[in-house]
């Protein structure tokens, strides 16, 4: 799902802003997007860990799902999904998943209801086979609105509360995974107190042709700096959060993928959602495999398709592994035989044809810092 | 009198007899980002011109290093275990990745020199 399309690259509401800062773009999901700015990735992930960083992923699908009378979106949309969406208030985000009838994973998102409708938020190397798949399930029941052209910017940190309240002083209150529109320099915007980092954050969906003055004012305060996938990237794997079409694809499970949290109580008894079978079968039963955590002893990094060997014999492989500026050390997740997946289990990392000594250890790597009031 | 010549993957290489220094380039250091781990080969390792001989690790990914020439291993830089940083701050100086005694100081005459590589680079866009 990650390979680039053919055709030219597409561009954010902020590449020339990109480019003024000095990114390098690099191309993603389609996109030419930056990977980092001249301060490079180590910083920016230190910084968003203790000042604010202002991410661009205006490259995600932000999809609307009104009912049409008579019709409740919130029902139609836990036909493809297991999550407890049916039971949201009026401002509260969920994290939920599209499955397929084998129980994989289509895409992961979020789901927020205004009360009047649902805010969706997909990733970008699945949007249009996401937009197709609600179009072609959804719309005998709801109005499938697609506003790919929107802006989103991810401020994230333990600045970022204190920053985004000079200008709309309601988000101080808001709590984690909660949302609201809210009026930023005369823009209608969504904002939803959420993120990617682990830490406390807004992701606020904008009108592309003032995304750009958003941002700019965003960064005109002290605290902001501009920050890339790059760092993207090794602050959600020390948060222990997947990465879709690593960690998580058609061929794993949310059982699998330790996801159980996000399916909803009555929704593993009563299923509904595609493969709910099979996910209620691994829940019962539990699952052949599951994801863990993986902390490599030394230096060496362990990187995605890393076997993972316990006496010789693999018994799975790494999805995701890189350096953690936090911890100044190796992490890792990937997926283990359930029987061998304890914590504190000793397991070998295979890099470059030799074996790098782990451990099994829990998730988060560091500790989230969500706002819950 | 030491030379230095350099290689179409941005590695250098600089000669003081027949022992030969090697790092990679400020150009290479600036396209990988920030180093955080850097495995180098160990002393007495015999290896061919071309091959992969040590690995660059940064935030995002991991590189292999070729030998410019071929020889044997006589040194390589322990320092970067703890400060991989050094080979951003310092690409051509305490950033070196290992030491070569030469094989076939012929080898060297197939790289490009200063002026060579700088137009290499400038090539590339």
């Amino acid at each position: 799902m990650t390979e680039a399309p053919a055709g030219p690259l597409k561009r954010t509401p902020l590449y020339d802003l990109h480019r003024e800062l000095g990114a390098r773009l690099v191309p993603f999901a389609g996109y030419e997007m930056p990977v980092q700015y001249p301060t490079g990735i180590l910083v920016e992930h230190a910084h968003t860990r203790t000042a604010c960083g202002l991410f661009d992923v205006s490259h995600m699908g932000q999809v609307r799902l009104t009912a049409k009378p008579g019709q409740n979106a919130a029902k139609a949309m836990e036909t493809l999904v297991p999550g407890d969406i049916a039971g949201l208030q009026p401002g509260q985000q969920r994290y939920t998943q599209f499955t397929n009838d084998a129980g994989g994973i289509l895409d992961d998102l979020m789901v927020t209801s205004t009360g009047d409708h649902l805010l969706v938020v997909v990733n970008a190397a699945c949007k249009d086979a996401d937009l197709a798949h609600m179009q072609k399930h959804l719309s005998a029941t709801c109005e499938v609105e697609p506003m790919f052209s929107r802006g989103l910017l991810a401020l994230q940190g333990p600045q970022a509360s204190a920053v985004l309240s000079r200008l709309v002083p309601q988000v101080a209150t808001m709590k984690f995974m909660t949302g609201a529109y809210v009026v930023i320099d005369g823009a209608r915007c969504y904002v939803t107190r959420s993120g990617y980092t682990g830490g406390d954050g807004y992701e606020i969906s904008t009108p592309a042709d003032q995304t750009d003055a958003i941002a700019r004012k965003l960064l005109g305060h002290p605290e902001v700096k501009p920050i890339g996938l790059g760092a993207r990237d090794s602050l959600r794997l020390e948060a222990g959060l997947c990465l879709y079409g690593h960690d998580i694809d058609t061929t794993t499970t949310p059982v699998e993928a330790v996801l159980l949290w996000s399916v909803g109580k009555e929704r593993r008894v009563q299923g509904g959602f595609p493969g709910a079978a099979v996910v209620q079968k691994q829940i019962a039963e539990g699952s052949t495999r599951k994801r863990v955590g993986l902390l490599p002893e030394g230096k060496a990094i362990a990187r995605e398709g890393a076997e993972i060997v316990i006496d010789g014999k693999t018994v799975g492989t790494v999805t995701s592994g890189g350096f953690s500026p936090t911890l100044g050390r190796a992490i890792a997740m990937g997926y283990v035989e359930r029987s061998q997946s304890a914590n504190g289990t000793r397991v070998d990392l295979m890099v470059r044809g030799k074996p790098v000594p782990a451990e099994i250890v829990p998730m988060p790597f560091v500790k989230h810092t969500y706002y819950r009031g | 009198m030491a030379e230095t010549k350099y290689t179409e993957e941005h590695e250098w290489i600089r000669v003081e007899g027949d022992v030969g220094t090697i790092g990679i380039t400020q150009y290479a250091q600036e396209q990988l980002g920030d180093v955080v781990f850097v495995d180098v080969p160990a002393a007495g390792r015999k290896v061919a011109k071309g091959e992969a001989c040590a690995v660059v690790e940064s935030v995002k990914a991991a590189s292999d290093i070729y030998a410019p020439v071929g020889g044997e291993v006589v040194e390589s830089n322990a320092a970067l275990a703890d400060t991989p940083g050094d080979v951003n701050a310092e690409p051509t100086g305490k950033g070196w990745f290992f030491k070569l005694k030469l094989s076939d100081k012929g080898e060297l005459d197939g790289l490009m020199d200063e002026a060579a590589y700088e137009a290499f680079v400038k090539s590339l866009g």
